[in-house]
């Protein structure tokens, strides 16, 4: 296959489709066992990898029906054990703690991708403190999920911006303080690796011994596992890799690492990925693209055994999943 | 005009094959099962030893290549950087060493 240049134009020169039949694979919903709402674009912080243009500028939030309907589908549907709230900073959301609340009272296990520095930084418009959070999760047993690029300040702070470390660290601690990662807590505090560039993460396992040996070392730092994800190749950080001129090597590098085993552990198989507006979607690299499940549907339409039958849409980015030991919300699927 | 070491032309490495390919076969071969999988050295230490012989042979591809090599097997610049000094200390000693030669020979001239 000839690489295409950088730029739009020549883009259809990754073909995941072709990629998955040369493999013999086909990828079909095997379950919802998760529901991935992203309730608000906005962040305290505006990280240089992120897919979904996150910022303290933006102003997508869930209205409180959507997320009403939501917590309705959870309990019609009993086989959906798991919620995602992602973002933005999804605690900025004025609805979220209900939203936690409510999801862990019907039983659901809830994971929050938390990205420690608002418990710091605070709201970045209405100023809110956030300090309560750490309490706040343990209160309801939340799965903490955070990213930390690396065991170290200079990766860390090149990616989510100056400082970002050293907040971490301290939200960190206020986290462990209250037992997450403690050994017989129950409380889980995991953490995320993204490469800080054009390149596929180093082994799971491997990275997750080094950074639970440096944290633990240089701050009695405690957490449960790590996850390794695959920067995706869209939004802001598809146009750092355009401005840079590094955007047909990256594809190429992820198209050369297409891994069959990463590419049957995707994540979009086993979940529902649902925006601010309530539309649905694969996953959520589709719901930064616009890519809407097909037939498009809404959680006020939401039809379980339909969307079992879905055809679950891919596009080039989806190599980002797939190459390597393959990437997925959870890490590494190979 | 055309120049030496462009690195689009690291792509064009397997083509090293064109006039003996079996040849390439066996050096590729040998060279992935060095470079390429964790042994009695992980993956990251081959990539830093690597890293270290790519600026004392001042190899442009290698450089690159293992730059990425290097953080895709979780280094970082830190250790990179020692990888480097490693490499330059050695260029120093190998050097100096050769003055023993020198030393050597001084003794032999001097009366």
């Amino acid at each position: 296959m000839n690489a295409p240049a950088d730029g739009n134009a020549t883009i259809r020169a990754y073909d995941f489709d072709a990629a998955l039949e040369t493999a013999g694979l086909n990828l079909t919903p095997q379950s919802i066992d998760i529901l991935q709402l992203n309730v608000t674009k906005l962040c305290n912080q505006a990280c240089r990898h992120c897919h979904v243009d996150a910022s303290p500028a933006r102003t997508e939030a869930m209205t409180r029906e959507t997320i009403e309907q939501c917590l309705r589908v959870l309990e019609a549907h009993p086989q959906i054990g798991a919620l995602d709230i992602t973002g933005g900073a999804p605690e900025l959301h004025p609805d979220f703690e209900f939203l936690v609340a409510q999801a862990t009272a019907l039983g659901r296990h809830v994971m929050v991708r938390h990205n420690l520095t608002v418990q710091l930084d605070g709201h970045p418009v209405s100023k809110r403190a956030m300090d309560h959070l750490p309490a706040f999760f343990a209160q309801h047993k939340v799965e903490v999920i955070s990213s930390l690029p690396y065991y170290q300040q200079y990766f860390t702070d090149a990616q989510r911006g100056g400082g970002v470390f050293k907040k971490s660290i301290e939200a960190m601690q206020r986290l462990n303080a209250v037992g997450y990662g403690i050994d017989g807590s129950g409380l889980i505090f995991n953490l995320v690796y993204n490469p800080v560039g054009p390149y596929l993460p180093a082994a799971q396992s491997e990275l997750e011994a080094e950074y639970k040996k440096h944290l633990q070392q240089e701050f009695g730092l405690h957490f449960n596992g790590l996850f390794t994800i695959t920067n995706m190749p869209i939004h802001r950080f598809k146009l750092h890799l355009q401005k840079s001129g590094q955007y047909a090597a990256y594809m190429d590098k992820l198209l050369a690492a297409f891994n069959p085993a990463a590419a049957s552990g995707v994540m979009c198989r086993n979940l529902i990925s649902v925006d601010h507006t309530g539309a649905l979607f694969d996953c959520d690299f589709n719901q930064q693209l616009g890519m809407t499940v097909r037939p498009r549907s809404t959680i006020f339409e939401f039809d379980y055994d339909a969307l079992m039958q879905r055809r679950i849409r891919f596009e080039d980015h989806c190599f980002g999943c797939t190459a390597g030991a393959g990437s997925s919300c959870g890490g590494a699927t190979a | 005009m055309s120049h030496y070491f462009e690195s689009d032309d690291l792509k064009k490495f397997g083509d090293i094959g064109r006039h003996a390919k079996s040849l390439a076969d066996q050096f590729f071969k040998y060279y992935g099962a060095v470079t390429g999988t964790d042994g009695a050295l992980t993956k990251r230490e081959k990539s830093l030893i690597a890293l270290a012989v790519a600026h004392s042979e001042r190899c442009p591809y290698c450089i690159d290549a293992y730059t990425t090599a290097c953080l895709e097997a979780g280094a970082n610049p830190e250790q990179m950087t020692e990888a480097v000094h490693v490499a330059a200390a050695m260029k120093a000693g190998i050097t100096m060493v050769h003055a023993v030669q020198m030393n050597n020979h001084l003794d032999k001239l001097v009366m």
